[in-house]
């Protein structure tokens, strides 16, 4: 088999000849390898559960394809929430005509990440659609774990870090598509914060990851939610050069670009050096900065931010742009 | 190439904004300039010092140089009603054309006809490739724009003819920035002590074409970049033309600004476009103020009798107060009420240098440090 046919979806010999040569080869498991209709599974304690959806356009880009980002964005939504990930399911929704050896390059990728992350895929779906109604590939995928940390009481005076450069994955995934006919690769950042889990015993409060709407969406959003002002230094937010040129030549606002493997964490001051540097050791972890904090002079559930020119400004979360399928 | 980072240096801008605090209180009132181009708006806000400024007694308010914004929308409807009611054709725009409002709705949101699309380009130049690889469908460009663009859409023009691309024609909407800073200053609606020029329209005109502003007017200028330091460097010059009493076109870029501008982007100009009359949202006609095509077979609206008279807006949208420089965005009725960027009523909230856009995004601050 080359391709996905749509005769898959019919169950039967063709569906556990899939299965077999396609999913377990990869992925297989114990409890995978068992193909139950649902996974028994070990947790003890307080469990946390998420879900995500995945149809990135393209597929794959320099640094990662949709079936490392479907580990890798339900894994750091568990991070981020004081959870340490330990099972995920994964349903696929192919369209008819997908090649099977790009299929087995996602699910290689998974199984790379699932087993960096410290996670198995226990569960699983494959749907068929026909020609045309899907884009090659849409993944889900959910996540459980246990609960290791509950976040802390934001109080004026905490510091904002962010865990490394921002804005790689939306300007790789802009470039890889070739709207700007700009040659070359920008890498994505996409991977596992599975690694910032020992800051939650350190004493972090908060954490988020930097996906859609970028840092500016979630500072506004932390503002709103915790009502706090926060104050942040557009000096202190470090860009890798390429993604640096392509704002610049674009007019884009990196704050609004989308990351898929930093974050942004709240943390008591006097945990300042500890944390930066537990977080430069960390991968892609050199540029990680304090970059603001709770308080300042703006009123509960604002942001402001001071601009390299030295200005004020108010943050408002991203709105109206026309936003891509990044993720 | 400068690192334009040092161009938004704190240490220099604060350098900067002392000279124009001690220029200002020597001048000893409040005083109003104009950004002709919506970038400059863009950069002040963003920057955080359009707030400063006006603390101190200076007002920066913004001019007619989003070419969205003053786009009529017949120009808009008509491309609408085309791709909607035409197979096989291809509308080609810029990105912020595509979600201005009309009375038919917008480029983004209509279903195009069987066959047909709106596509978005970044270059005109991709207008050419996308004649070439569908030589069976008629490509539409939809070409709005200033001295900036305008040599670069010429080229289009030129480029189809020579290569004998039949299936492409244009919609334009052309305007050249110095008759409606004459319109605005003859109709004596606002009261205005300089000009900030804009910066890469000048590198086309050079700086003789503002001249009569400084001559006929008395009215200071300067001609500057889109960094925090060139903006600020083009309003010193301006205060001290003011403190001087002598007007003139200074050029606060010379960077990459000649006085004599681009002579030869200008003759491409000339042999492509013929001057015109023409119409702007919030103006009307401005005499000698377009530039249409002079080839008649590449220009669309004769091409396919396109319907470009309707005058539909938004009644309660002031978008034409605001291109005008008469009101500032939070003045309008529909501002952050019904009007956002995600609903917007009217182009200054759809353009990236749409002056209501940028209020929006950075200039609702009540505080000032």
């Amino acid at each position: 088999m080359d391709r996905i046919s749509l005769s898959l979806g019919s169950g039967g010999q063709l569906m556990k000849d899939f299965l077999k040569d396609l999913i377990l080869k990869h992925l297989g498991n114990p409890t995978l390898d068992k193909f139950g209709d649902s996974a028994h599974l070990d947790l003890t304690g307080k469990i946390g559960f998420t879900t995500d959806s995945f149809v990135i356009h393209p597929i794959f880009f320099p640094g990662g394809n949709i079936g490392k980002l479907a580990v890798v964005g339900t894994v750091n939504d568990l991070v981020v929430s004081g959870i340490k990930p330990r099972f995920i399911s994964l349903a696929l929704i192919l369209e008819e005509g997908f090649a099977v050896k790009d299929l087995e390059t996602i699910l290689s990728s998974i199984k790379t990440l699932a087993d960096e992350a410290g996670v198995q895929v226990v569960t699983g779906d494959t749907k068929v659609v026909r020609k045309g109604e899907a884009d090659g590939i849409y993944i889900n995928t959910a996540g459980i774990g246990e609960v290791i940390a509950e976040p802390g009481n934001i109080k004026e005076g905490d510091l904002i870090a962010v865990s490394g450069c921002i804005g790689d994955h939306s300007i790789s995934v802009m470039v890889a598509r070739g709207e700007f006919e700009f040659e070359g690769q920008v890498q994505s950042d996409c991977q596992s914060l599975h690694p910032l889990l020992p800051l939650w015993k350190m004493g972090a409060k908060w954490m988020r990851d930097i996906t859609r709407g970028g840092l500016g969406t979630i500072l506004c959003e932390l503002g709103e939610e915790q009502d706090v002002p926060v104050f942040i230094e557009e000096s202190k937010i470090v860009l890798s050069p390429p993604v640096n040129a392509l704002c610049e030549i674009l007019g884009l606002d990196p704050l609004y670009l989308a990351s898929e493997g930093k974050a942004a964490i709240i943390i008591p001051q006097d945990l300042e050096t500890e944390a930066i540097n537990f977080l430069r050791t960390l991968p892609l972890g050199e540029a990680a900065a304090v970059i603001g904090k709770i308080g300042g002079i703006g009123k509960k559930g604002e942001v402001v931010l001071k601009s390299v020119a030295g200005g004020l400004r108010l943050l408002e979360p991203l709105t109206g742009e026309l936003l891509p399928r990044i993720c | 190439m400068m690192d334009p980072r040092l161009l938004r240096e704190e240490k220099s801008v604060r350098v900067l904004l002392k000279e124009v605090e001690k220029s200002l209180s020597r001048i000893g009132r409040e005083l109003k300039l104009m950004e002709v181009c919506g970038t400059h708006t863009m950069t002040s806000y963003r920057s955080g010092l359009g707030n400063f400024l006006r603390k101190i007694g200076l007002r920066l308010i913004s001019g007619p140089g989003c070419p969205v914004c003053i786009t009529p929308n017949g120009i808009i409807s008509a491309a609408v009603e085309f791709v909607s009611e035409t197979p096989n054709v291809i509308v080609a725009t810029f990105g912020d054309m595509l979600k201005v409002p009309t009375n038919k709705g917008s480029l983004l949101k209509i279903v195009p006809d069987k066959g047909s699309s709106v596509k978005t380009i970044y270059s005109p130049e991709e207008v050419i490739d996308m004649a070439k690889k569908n030589p069976d469908k008629q490509v539409v460009f939809l070409a709005v724009g200033f001295e900036t663009t305008i040599p670069s859409i010429g080229w289009v023009v030129e480029e189809a003819l020579k290569k004998g691309y039949e299936n492409v024609s244009l919609i334009t909407c052309l305007r050249v920035v110095p008759p409606p800073l004459r319109a605005i200053l003859s109709s004596g609606s606002v009261a205005l002590d300089g000009f900030i020029y804009p910066g890469h329209v000048s590198v086309i005109l050079g700086s003789l074409p503002y001249e009569f502003i400084a001559e006929e007017f008395r009215i200071p200028g300067a001609i500057t970049g889109f960094e925090p330091v060139d903006l600020l460097l083009g309003i010193i010059s301006v205060l001290k033309q003011i403190e001087s009493g002598q007007p003139k076109v200074d050029i606060a870029y010379p960077r990459v600004v000649r006085r004599e501008g681009n002579p030869v982007a200008r003759q491409l100009m000339d042999r492509v476009f013929e001057v015109s009359d023409g119409e702007w949202r919030g103006f009307g006609i401005i005499p000698g103020s377009a530039l249409s095509l002079r080839e008649k077979k590449m220009d669309a609206v004769e091409k396919f009798s396109m319907d470009t008279s309707s005058s539909w807006e938004n009644k309660n949208c002031r978008c034409g107060d605001v291109v005008k420089g008469a009101i500032e965005p939070p003045e309008c009725p529909l501002f952050r009420k019904v009007c956002s960027p995600e609903k917007p009523m009217g182009p200054c909230m759809v353009s990236v240098e749409g002056s209501c856009l940028i209020h929006y995004k950075y200039g609702d601050v009540e505080w000032i440090a």
